[in-house]
This record gives structure tokens, C-alpha cells and sequence, in this order.
């Protein structure tokens, strides 16, 4: 009776655990197939992925993407292969080549850019001598205009 | 001066960017498959579902290939154009008849005239996959060596066919 038991409870789990693993497997393949399509604009409508989106040709694409990473491609396998049908721009990140050098190193460029103005600015403005509040010319002007300083009065407020 | 000169020119220059960015199409996406070979299949006849055609059928002709369906409302606008343009015989038209009901697809040549020598049917998309096919009506013409030199994306019109497609095609037959 025990044996019988603990053959029933092995064979129980030896179905169960193969359920699970297989189980696993599937999320794994669902969980990849997301990834992809998160990475992939669905060209009917734009600006979404092709995981968002409910487009006819969506539901085709992801179903493809399924075929194939069952078939075990790998993922640059899948999306060179979507890249050779659609080209470059069913890739929500460009590839790094020769017409998107601008793209990824123009940012970079205009910091770089923007840095060195500053410093020449700062060093610029450092090295120019400070100008005088006021200048001879200045000092007639106001004279002509309010009178002569009258030293006492300045000297009793400077003290 | 000077200092006001730059964000101006600056300025005018983001507004010639934004100018040409607006004017471009987003929907008219830089097909790869121009310049590459037509890829290959084997589908059945529209009219003769136990006939299959392959691409090769047509090697040594300049042709089009017209993706098309009886559920697609542009594919109506470009319709009359194409009838034209098969009553001229300039060009060989044939069709690839994309994720339709073959009865509907039928009824509706039959409606709207065929300007096809044949369609071929793409019943559940895969070779539109393959012709990176993603708004139909799309238009492929393909050289006598099977090559793809030109694609539509959406309508064809009257002047894209005068002024990019007919000379192209006549340039390909020399």
C-alpha cells in the first residue's frame, strides 16, 4: 500500500514538475518575444511598438517573432531579419553607421562645443583689466552737471 | 553687433531644418529591398488556384508587382490607373492579392475591372512580410533580372507614374 503510494506520489510529481518546466519555457519564449517587440515600431501605426500595437500586420510580425524564437534564432538573427524587410527604421535605436554618426555623436558635439565657448568666455572675462566705476571723462561730466564734490561733506560720511 | 548676428543665424537655420522636416512624408519609409533582389515564393493563381507562379516566370521582362486586396480602400482609388495602364500594355502588371478572401478578391476585379495579368494570392501575409510590405497599396517594379529598382508605398498616381516609373522602366528595357 505505502509503495504504491509513493509510486503514485512520483509519477505525480514527474508530471507535475515536466508541467512546470514547460511552463517556464513558455514564459520565457512570451517574456522574449516582448523584449523584441518593445524594440520594434510597428510601421502602420508609428509611434507604437509593435507590442502595443493591435495593427493586422502587428499581430503578423509578433506572430513571426513567436515562429522564430521558437525555431531558436537568437535575437540579432530576428532583427536583422525584420531590418532586411523594413530597413533601419523599424529599429526604435538606430544602428551605429556611417549616415547616423550626426545622430549619436552630434549631442556630444554641440556639449563639447558649447563647453569650450564657455571656458573662452569665463577666461575672457577674467583676463580683461575691471574698468573703472568711472572714468576721467565720467568724473567732468558729473561735475559739470551737479557741481564740484564738496570734500567736507564727503569726508564726513566716509567717517 | 556681431553678437546679435549669431542667434539669428542660428535661429534661421533650426527654421530651415524645421521647414524641410515638415515637408517630408514619415509614412514614406526607405525600403532596403530597392537595388536587392525580388524575394522569391511560390503562390498559387487567383483565377487558377492549382496554377503556382514564381517570381522567375518573369525573368527577361521589366514588370510590377501591385500589392493589393479587395478590403483596402486606396487600392480602389489607384484602381483606375492601373486599368489604364494595362490597356496600353506599356508594362506587365501582376498582383499580389494580400490577405484577402479569394472569393471577395474576385468579385471585386470583377467590379473594377483586372489590370492584372495574374494575381497571385498572399492569403495569410507572409510574403508581404517578406516584400517588406506594411500599407497596401504598394507597388514594385522589377527588372529583367528580378531586381527591384523602384517601390510605392501607398497610391500610385498619374505623375508618379509619368515622371518616376515609366522612365525608369523604360531606362531598365535598353
Amino acid at each position: 500500500m505505502r509503495s504504491l503510494l509513493l509510486i503514485s506520489i512520483l509519477v505525480f510529481t514527474a508530471f507535475t514538475t515536466n508541467g512546470v518546466q514547460a511552463q517556464t519555457n513558455d514564459s520565457q519564449t512570451e517574456q522574449r518575444i516582448r523584449q523584441l517587440s518593445e524594440k520594434i515600431r510597428c510601421l502602420v501605426c508609428q509611434n507604437q511598438s509593435l507590442a502595443d500595437s493591435n495593427a493586422e500586420l502587428a499581430q503578423d510580425l509578433r506572430q513571426q517573432l513567436r515562429e522564430q524564437v521558437t525555431a531558436g534564432r537568437s535575437d540579432d538573427q530576428i532583427l536583422d531579419y525584420l531590418v532586411q524587410r523594413y530597413g533601419d527604421f523599424v529599429l526604435y535605436e538606430p544602428p551605429f553607421k556611417a549616415t547616423t554618426v550626426l545622430l549619436w555623436i552630434g549631442p556630444f558635439v554641440l556639449l563639447a562645443a558649447a563647453a569650450l565657448v564657455l571656458v573662452a568666455t569665463l577666461r575672457r572675462r577674467r583676463r580683461a583689466p575691471e574698468e573703472p566705476a568711472l572714468g576721467p571723462e565720467d568724473k567732468r561730466l558729473v561735475e559739470r552737471v551737479l557741481g564740484p564734490a564738496s570734500p567736507p561733506e564727503r569726508d564726513g560720511s566716509a567717517r | 553687433m556681431k553678437r546679435f548676428l549669431w542667434p539669428l543665424a542660428i535661429f534661421i537655420l533650426l527654421v530651415g531644418f524645421l521647414a524641410v522636416g515638415l515637408r517630408l512624408d514619415p509614412r514614406e519609409v526607405p525600403s532596403p529591398l530597392v537595388g536587392r533582389p525580388a524575394p522569391a515564393f511560390e503562390l498559387p493563381v487567383l483565377h487558377q488556384p492549382d496554377k503556382r507562379f514564381v517570381p522567375g516566370d518573369m525573368r527577361g521582362k521589366v514588370w510590377l508587382l501591385n500589392v493589393w486586396a479587395s478590403w483596402c480602400v486606396s487600392c480602389r482609388d489607384e484602381h483606375p490607373l492601373l486599368v489604364e495602364l494595362s490597356k496600353k500594355g506599356i508594362l506587365p502588371i501582376l498582383g499580389l492579392n494580400y490577405k484577402d478572401k479569394g472569393e471577395d478578391a474576385q468579385r471585386w476585379l470583377k467590379q473594377f475591372g483586372d489590370p492584372y495579368q495574374l494575381s497571385v494570392v498572399d492569403a495569410d501575409g507572409r510574403i508581404g512580410i517578406d516584400y517588406g510590405v506594411y500599407g497596401v497599396p504598394e507597388t514594385y517594379l522589377i527588372d529583367a533580372e528580378g531586381v527591384i529598382r523602384y517601390k510605392q508605398i501607398g497610391p500610385l498616381t498619374m505623375a508618379i507614374l509619368e515622371q518616376k516609373v515609366l522612365p525608369l522602366a523604360k531606362a531598365l528595357r535598353k
